[in-house]
Order: C-alpha cells, then structure tokens, then sequence
C-alpha cells in the first residue's frame, strides 16, 4: 500500500521526498534491535517468574498459571502507564515494550487515561479501543480465517 | 491604505503597529534558548485545569491579558479578536474569545495561524477597519499530541527527527498608531504539498511552502533577501528549508524560476527559530 501512495505522487514530489528523506537523520536501526531485544526478553523473563512463582507457591500447573501471570503483567504495564513511565521506557526500547503483552495494555489504558476528561462513556468507554481496536479486529479476521481452513481441510477433527 | 503589490502581497501605507505583546509557555519552552524572553513560563503544563484542553485555553487567556495590560487598555477598547490554534473547531481560541468578550474572528492555518492572524489584522488596521485589533495564538504539546499523533502515554518510539509542537500562546496588540514594531507587508501564501505523509516530520511539510511564500515575497515587492536583516521562519528543523530549494524552484510558477536564479543558495539567509518565539520582520505566512 505505501509503495502504491508513493506512485501516485508527481516525479517532482517524489524527488522531494527522496531529498527530504536523504536529509532526515536515520533511525538507529541495529540499535533499536539491540534495545527491543533486551528489553523484550527481559519482560518475557519477568513473565516467566511470574508464572514460576505462581506454580510454585500458588500450586497451579503450568496452564493455570498462564492467566494470572498475564493479569500481573498487564496489571504493572498499567501502573506504569498511569504514572507516566511506561512512554518514556517505550521510546528507549521501540518495539521491546510494543509487542510483549505489556504494549498492548499500554496502548488501551493510554488511550482511556487521554480521553477521561471527555467523559466516562464518550471519552474513555469510546476511546479506550482506539489504538488497540485494531490488533482486536485483525485478531478475530485472521482467527476466523485460520479457522474456517481448518474446518475445510479438516485437521484436529 | 493597503495595496495589492503584485500578485499575492499587501502593502500597508500606514504601517500599523505592534503596541504590546504577551507570551506564555509551558516548562519545555521555558528551558529552551528564548525562554528569558518570554512573559510567563509556567513550570507546570496542566496550570492547574483538569484537561490539556483547558490549560490550551488558559495559557491563551494569560498571552492576552498580559498584552492588554502592557499597552494599558481594556477589553472593550479592542475591535476585534482575531486568532485561531490547532484544535477541531480551534476550540481554545474559541473558547478564550468567550473570557475576552471581544468580536471575534477564527483563524485556522495550521503552523501559519499566527502570521495569518497578524496579516488580517494589520490589513484591517490599514484600511481603517479597526483601531485596535488582538491577533492571537496557541497550542499545547499534549493536545496536539493527541489530536495528530497518539495518547501522550503511549509508548511508540518517536524517530530522531521527531519534533515537538509548542505549549504556549502568544498574543500581540495592533493599532493604527502608537509606539513599536511596524508591520510593513504582508504575504499569503499557497498550500504546497509535497507528498510528505509523516507526522513526525512537520518541517519537511512545510519547508516547500514557506520557500515559495518568501520567493513570492521577494517577487511581489521586488526586493532581495539583503533587504531584510533576518528572516525568520518557525518550526521546519534544522536545515530543512535550504533541502527543500530545488524541487519547489520546478514545481513552481515560472515567475519563481527567476526569483530562484537570483536568489543563490548562501543568499538566502533563513535562519531557524523556535515556533513559539517568532519574530518576525517579514510578515510572510506560509501555508502548512
């Protein structure tokens, strides 16, 4: 889709663009990687604890253990979130705080922590899906998807 | 007296002036370069509302009052209220023409309201439309944020080149006579898209209008970049105006073509400045 946008603009457009992206400081990408890898595998090992502990002192299995090591999880992205923190972890980790769990619950409780001052219902209950309103829709068309070929080739019965 | 010089220029005969300004910021600004110019730097963005929205509007509300007291006048020896921000509706403007019950008239230019602002009411002025007109402007950094890009405590990585849109208002008294700055001229300018789609990278937006405003300036008023001491241009980033010289100098009208062989490229002394510290000589407005 973006290559289709960029076809659609004038050559002379497309020349600024090429000029004005020449002129912008790159993103440091191999750091950025360096970072979300470290940072991401050290949120992922804080999960595991999380739920270690819970199979230890809780006495679950492993499957049990999987729910409320998520809930904790979220539960302390949120903490982090309302106390302004978790943004600021974000921009020094990119896509190491994104993509675990814990970027998920930071991209719903933003958006309702943002939109509170336009009201309980229309402000945050309207808006709290905002940015992950998205992940929720693509989620259940790929699972649907998924799902209905399972049925068709008929695998796992 | 105003006159259209040239194609898109006013030229103001008797230059209205700039009585009295006020400035307020927010504890970002206050840290940069101008921060000791400014009237009041609040050490907290919120100012004590409960929404961004409202702390828009504060900040405003203070910008206007400061610049009434300095020139010793009243709300009802105003005429008009021109000014606009970056909000749906440019509801903080709105709203503070509500706590200045002054006639009001919105302006919305993006990044080029305050200049637009400053534009219309000189022109008033210099027609004998008004006596005394209050042209002004805000934004805040978190409504913006929210507005444009995302929940201010959403943890995306900004890229480097990200910028940072002002908290603050600013606000400045226009009279047709009196003591201060005069506004000589006055240029509008066109919208001139590029293509770029990034909005973190407002600077390359914009750069290409604000070169074709300040060609189209030189053209109008048949004069060079020696004529002015500065020229200064808010917010496009470092470096990003002299990038953007080549590709506007094809794109543009063939009058531009000219204006650009004269204009060398170390001629064009465009100097960067913080967006809420604008100050300018030459009251160009380009489109953003």
């Amino acid at each position: 889709m973006a290559n289709n946008k960029i076809k659609k603009l004038t050559p002379v457009q497309q020349e600024y663009r090429q000029l004005a992206l020449k002129r912008q400081p790159a993103r440091p990408v191999a750091l950025n990687c360096l970072r979300a890898f470290v940072v991401g595998g050290l949120i992922c090992t804080l999960g595991q604890g999380i739920q270690e502990a819970f199979m230890r002192f809780a006495d679950m299995t492993q499957k049990e253990a999987a729910a409320p090591t998520v809930a904790v999880l979220i539960a302390i992205s949120v903490v982090l979130t309302a106390a302004g923190v978790y943004d600021k972890l974000g921009q020094w980790a990119g896509a190491g705080t994104a993509v675990p769990v814990t970027g998920f619950a930071n991209a719903m409780s933003s958006a309702a922590i943002e939109h509170r001052s336009e009201g309980l219902v229309l402000g945050t209950g309207a808006n709290m899906f905002k940015l992950a309103g998205s992940v929720i829709v693509f989620g259940t068309v790929a699972a649907f998807i998924i799902g209905l070929l399972r049925f068709i080739f008929g695998y796992g019965g | 007296m105003t006159i259209l010089k040239g194609h898109q220029s006013w030229l103001f005969r008797d230059k209205p002036a700039l009585l009295s300004s006020g400035t307020v910021v927010g504890p970002f600004e206050g840290r940069g370069p101008l921060g000791r110019d400014f009237d009041i730097v609040h050490d907290d963005s919120l100012v004590g509302q409960d929404s961004w929205e409202k702390a828009e509007r504060t900040y405003l509300e203070e910008a206007a009052k400061i610049a009434l007291q300095k020139a010793g006048m009243t709300q009802d020896q105003i005429s008009f209220y021109i000014g606009g921000d970056l909000m749906n509706q440019i509801t903080s403007s709105s709203y503070a023409a509500r706590t200045l019950a002054m006639p009001y008239i919105g302006m919305f230019g993006a990044c080029s309201t305050s200049m637009e602002s400053l534009a219309i009411a000189s022109y008033l002025i210099s027609t004998g439309g008004a006596k005394h007109v209050l042209a002004g402007t805000c934004s805040h950094n978190s409504t913006a944020e929210k507005q444009f890009r995302y929940p201010t405590e959403y943890g995306s990585q900004k890229p480097p080149y990200a910028q940072y849109t002002v908290t603050g208002a600013g606000a400045v008294l226009v009279a047709s006579e009196g003591d201060g700055p005069r506004v000589a001229a006055a240029t509008i300018g066109r919208v001139v898209d590029m293509g770029i789609t990034d909005p973190f990278n407002m600077g390359a937006a914009m750069a290409p209008a604000a070169v074709d405003t300040i060609v189209s300036h030189f053209r109008d008023l048949g004069v060079g970049p020696d004529h002015y001491d500065l020229i200064v241009t808010g917010g496009l980033g470092e470096g990003r105006a002299r990038a953007c010289q080549r590709p506007v100098r094809q794109a543009s009208h063939p009058d531009a073509q000219d204006a650009f062989s004269r204009l060398r490229h170390d001629d064009l002394r465009l100097r960067q400045a913080d967006g809420a510290g604008r100050r300018q000589r030459l009251a160009a407005a380009p489109p953003s």
